[in-house]
């Protein structure tokens, strides 16, 4: 029997708490005022770029728990992840709450997939109360995958900047909220590019195969939703998702589609090339300016697809392809929201 | 083993068509233009040093090895104070090709990698991008050396 991809949640596990937090750069972008907390300095307080993602971490976490009004032993899991070897300001950031922690990696998609499994565990009703989080610092991403910061080099016009952020969900039972409604994970799609420095083209045929087996499964249209916001495709990749998806399926996004990557920086001011990406890209943005507009009524059902380009450092030394991967939230309104 | 080679399939083939229809390329003529006028600029820094370093009565060779030490401590302090890449972000290989370049690719992994320690970070890193450079071009060096000592001895 062929597995349904798409998961109805039935209980629609509301979000309860939610918190996005970002670094300097960010802080300065349009969504200054939308984040919960922005750091004036890159270096948030701490020795090394890994410590200072760590605090980024933090910050969003214990954000999110006390808008929650949960103390932290409520929680029964947090699904935790980064760009960083092994985890680990993950794991070192969320060690000292002592709640149950499970490290994802799901390169930029990773916010996506810990809210599809925490609203999963909370509607199986395996946990009373699950936490999603992901963080990303441009510094420490730039010194895993690029080149030190003081190197004097060209980035292609295809780069996107690593967003300094990280964003936290707390889910849980509830009458009313922003809630989430149905989840879809993705599959691996990998169409043979090798250039990871354009991640846009690595992971557009994993949105647009997202996108359209989510769209066929329930029967729905991109109309059908206030917006399909992919996580960080940037602005070629989002051209790149919306021709597919034509081309191959007949579906047209053109008008729904935002991608966080494309709003998180001021396109003339800040010179991010194709705009943002990482972890923390998607997770502060959905978590702060996106939950907000839902919660306020601006928008409802909105199908948040995260993205991801699944490669290491080695895999691309070897010649290896880098291969996309998309999950799929679809966030909306349960209730009476206000 | 060795490094994967795939060849690719009809399908992948069009999609990096579409990939390169849909993805901006470097301004190529701006950015020869730059590289020309800030890779002159550090020549005529250069020239100027080598002039002071005649009229201080320096040897001809002395101040060639001379001024090539003065720009490879300007940038690496360039780069230690966080401007080196700034300008070459504007510059491109105007910067690169010269020592200037040579100069930044070490120091800049030296102090990024710091916080892993003074041996096992700052020092196992510090020629990470510089490092293929020494390897082959004190090879290519040793090999011509090699035949020069061969057969052009006495010539």
């Amino acid at each position: 029997m062929k597995n349904k991809r798409v998961n109805d949640l039935s209980s629609m596990p509301v979000i309860i708490g939610a918190a996005g937090v970002a670094g300097q750069t960010e802080g300065k972008g349009p969504l200054s005022e939308r984040f919960d907390y922005v750091f004036a300095d890159d270096g948030m307080g701490e020795n090394t770029w890994e410590s200072a993602e760590k605090a980024l971490c933090r910050k969003a976490f214990e954000t999110a728990t006390a808008k929650s009004g949960l103390a932290y032993e409520d929680i029964g899991i947090v699904f935790g992840g980064d760009l960083v070897n092994q985890c680990t300001p993950s794991a070192f950031g969320l060690k000292d709450y002592g709640i149950p922690f499970a490290g994802l990696f799901g390169a930029c998609s990773t916010f996506a997939l810990g809210l599809a499994l925490a609203a999963v565990f909370v509607d199986r009703k395996i946990f009373r109360f699950a936490a999603a989080e992901a963080s990303s610092h441009f510094c420490s991403a730039e010194k895993q995958f690029r080149m030190p910061l003081e190197y004097g080099g060209q980035r292609p016009p295809t780069a996107q900047r690593t967003v300094s952020g990280a964003g936290a969900c707390i889910l849980g039972q509830k009458e009313n909220g922003v809630c989430v409604k149905k989840v879809m994970f993705g599959r691996i799609c990998d169409r043979g590019v090798t250039d990871a420095t354009n991640f846009g083209a690595v992971m557009a045929p994993a949105a647009a195969d997202t996108a359209a087996v989510f769209l066929q499964e329930t029967k729905t249209s991109p109309t059908d939703y206030g917006m399909i916001l992919t996580g960080d495709l940037g602005k070629v990749g989002s051209e790149l998702m919306t021709q597919l998806l034509l081309e191959e399926n007949k579906i047209d996004i053109s008008g729904v589609q935002t991608d966080c990557g494309n709003i998180i920086y001021d396109d003339v001011c800040q010179d991010v090339h194709c705009g943002g990406s990482g972890c923390g890209c998607s997770a502060s943005v959905v978590a702060s300016h996106i939950y907000r507009k839902i919660a306020d009524g601006e928008t409802d059902n909105v199908l948040f697809i995260g993205t991801g380009a699944l490669m290491s450092p080695l895999s691309s030394l070897q010649g290896d392809t880098v291969p996309g991967i998309a999950h799929a939230v679809l966030i909306g309104r349960k209730g009476n929201c206000v | 083993m060795g490094k994967s080679k795939k060849i690719k399939s009809e399908a992948e083939i069009q999609y990096d068509k579409k990939v390169k229809e849909v993805s901006p390329t470097s301004p190529l003529l701006t950015d020869c233009v730059k590289a020309f006028l800030f890779g002159g600029a550090v020549c005529v820094v250069g020239e100027v040093f080598y002039t002071l370093y005649s009229y201080l009565g320096v040897s001809e060779k002395n101040c060639a090895t001379g001024v090539s030490i003065t720009l490879i401590v300007i940038a690496a302090a360039l780069t230690g104070i966080g401007v080196f890449d700034k300008i070459a972000k504007h510059a491109g290989a105007g910067t690169v090709v010269p020592i200037t370049g040579f100069a930044n690719s070490v120091a800049a992994p030296a102090i990024e990698f710091a916080t892993e320690g003074h041996i096992t970070g700052t020092a196992v890193k510090m020629f990470s991008i510089a490092g293929p450079v020494i390897v082959y071009g004190s090879a290519a060096a040793s090999l011509y050396g090699l035949i020069y000592y061969c057969f052009c001895r006495g010539v």
